[in-house]
């Protein structure tokens, strides 16, 4: 679990994040919404340690981030995996090799092991016949299946996708999704997704963080979505005729 | 102030270059594949310019020896000093600044740009270490290029001294062999050891750091390059001043 505690961040003297307070659960799929600029993946990258924070705290399983030391955050980052926005992968490398890269530069396994390990993952997220080809070879959604691979070789305990779906097609983006969801079920990963895909809200939201100006508009889960009066959520969710569509349906049927 | 803030964020990063090492057999692999594309990619270059500057400076010193008392060997000599004091160290650090320099920030600056360098640090890895000492290793050898480039030019200068018919073989030969100062050949590779360190320092700064998408990692290159030169040649002023009066 990871506790967010009355968080805030500011670059420049502009307040990006303020007093952000909550929990994302072992387990299940948490995912952080908001239109562009509202801070999501400011306080992912602060989540990440990536930026520093100005106030409040962040607690892994009652770890706290901010007072962890360099030898303690290096062992946190081994318990953390990310798949990036554009996937990240290392272009000299083979998709066996970027599977391969966080075994070889943090573990003492042999070779063989290793090999067989990420051949394992390979399997798991379905990717055939793609071992000995470099990240520009194959297709956007073939590289975030390698950057999920990537994220998940280490078992991490906490796995963090930035908009895993951009760019991605519809029936990828589910396809996607659904992986993301299996595997954290699977190893019973704390996973948190920063994202603006509404399908994914309605698809895999087992709990959702709505920030709007920096500031946590609302939360709950994807069922509970339906059912708010918030009006920032509802402009933001229902600003497609498909989705209003889809909610009438759901309140007809309720 | 910015300009500052740069100067202590350059100071920063390397001391963080040599903290927290990172696996060796990794490291190994990439210091290899650095001498690969920094030094054995840049003897081409390097050996194509340093002839045919050397021819020039031969030719150019003969054209002026316009006075019949001055022997034919100071196209050789002239040649010699003008190669190893300042044409193969300072000028080919300069056009280095260019190929390598570019090569580091826009590698680097693309590996920012495309979240690479955050993957990296997410996985909990010293990417000073991991990205900028390799090229410092590899940086190691470029007194090797800069030693070709030395024999190159001389040689260019022969070449162009005997095939030109500005002078004779032995005349050249003498000259290049008249007043020789082993000195100002430690001196020339002396500061080539610094030119190396900038080399690999600086445009790996301006890669590192880069903010931004496509467009900057362009701008970037450009900024390096100028960085870089202008670093080079404060250098070299500041240690001919310091090693040769």
């Amino acid at each position: 679990m990871i506790v967010v505690e009355k968080l805030s961040k500011s670059f420049n003297g502009t307040n990006v994040l303020t007093d952000i307070s909550t929990q994302f659960e072992k387990g299940k799929t948490n995912l952080i919404i908001g239109q562009s600029g509202s801070g999501k993946t400011v306080l992912l990258k602060c989540i990440l340690g990536l930026y520093g924070t100005d106030r409040g705290n962040i607690y892994f399983e009652e770890r706290s981030l901010q007072n962890m030391d360099t030898k303690e955050r290096s062992i946190l980052r081994q318990e953390m995996g990310m798949v990036f926005q554009g996937s990240a992968l290392f272009d000299s490398m083979t998709v066996e090799e970027n599977i391969m890269f966080p075994m070889r530069m943090l573990t003492q396994k042999k070779q063989e092991e290793m090999v067989s390990r990420a051949n394992e993952v390979i399997n798991r997220v379905n990717l055939i016949n793609a071992n000995k080809k470099l990240p520009s070879e194959i297709s956007g959604g073939m590289q975030k299946r390698v950057a999920i691979a990537r994220a998940v070789v280490m078992n991490p305990k906490y796995l963090f996708c930035d908009e895993p779906n951009s760019g991605l097609d519809p029936k990828t983006s589910i396809l996607i999704d659904n992986l993301i969801q299996e595997i954290t079920k699977e190893y019973q990963i704390t996973t948190v997704i920063n994202t603006h895909d509404m399908n994914s809200v309605m698809e895999i939201g087992e709990k959702v963080l709505f920030l709007e100006n920096g500031q946590k508009g609302w939360e709950g889960s994807n069922q509970e979505v339906f059912k708010t009066e918030n009006q920032s959520v509802g402009n933001f969710i229902y600003s497609s005729n498909l989705f209003k569509k889809v909610r009438e349906v759901y309140q007809k049927e309720n | 102030m910015l300009i500052l803030q740069d100067i202590g964020a350059y100071f920063i990063m390397l001391s963080k270059i040599f903290k927290r090492f990172n696996r060796w057999s990794v490291m190994k692999e990439l210091i290899i594949r650095e001498i690969d594309s920094l030094i054995v990619g840049s003897i081409g270059i390097v050996s194509f310019i340093s002839f045919f500057v050397g021819g020039v400076v031969a030719i150019q010193t003969a054209l002026n020896l316009s006075n019949p008392f001055l022997p034919k060997n100071l196209i050789g000599f002239a040649t010699r000093q003008s190669v190893i004091l300042e044409f193969a160290p300072t000028f080919i650090s300069v056009i280095m600044a260019g190929k390598v320099g570019s090569f580091i920030t826009s590698s680097l600056g693309t590996m920012r740009v495309t979240e690479q360098i955050d993957a990296l640090q997410v996985m909990g890895i010293n990417t000073y270490n991991y990205l900028i000492f390799p090229k410092i290793v590899a940086m190691l050898f470029y007194p090797f290029v800069i030693t070709i480039s030395m024999f190159l030019g001389i040689f260019g200068g022969y070449i162009a001294s005997i095939y030109g018919g500005f002078c004779s073989s032995a005349d050249f030969i003498e000259g290049i062999q008249l007043e020789f100062i082993p000195y100002h050949v430690r001196y020339a590779f002396f500061k080539t050891g610094f030119f190396a360190f900038i080399l690999a320092t600086v445009p790996s700064f301006h890669g590192y750091f880069l903010k931004g998408g496509a467009l900057e990692v362009g701008k970037a290159s450009t900024t390096s390059f100028v960085w870089t030169s202008v670093l080079i040649i404060v250098t070299n002023y500041i240690i001919t001043q310091l090693l040769l009066t």
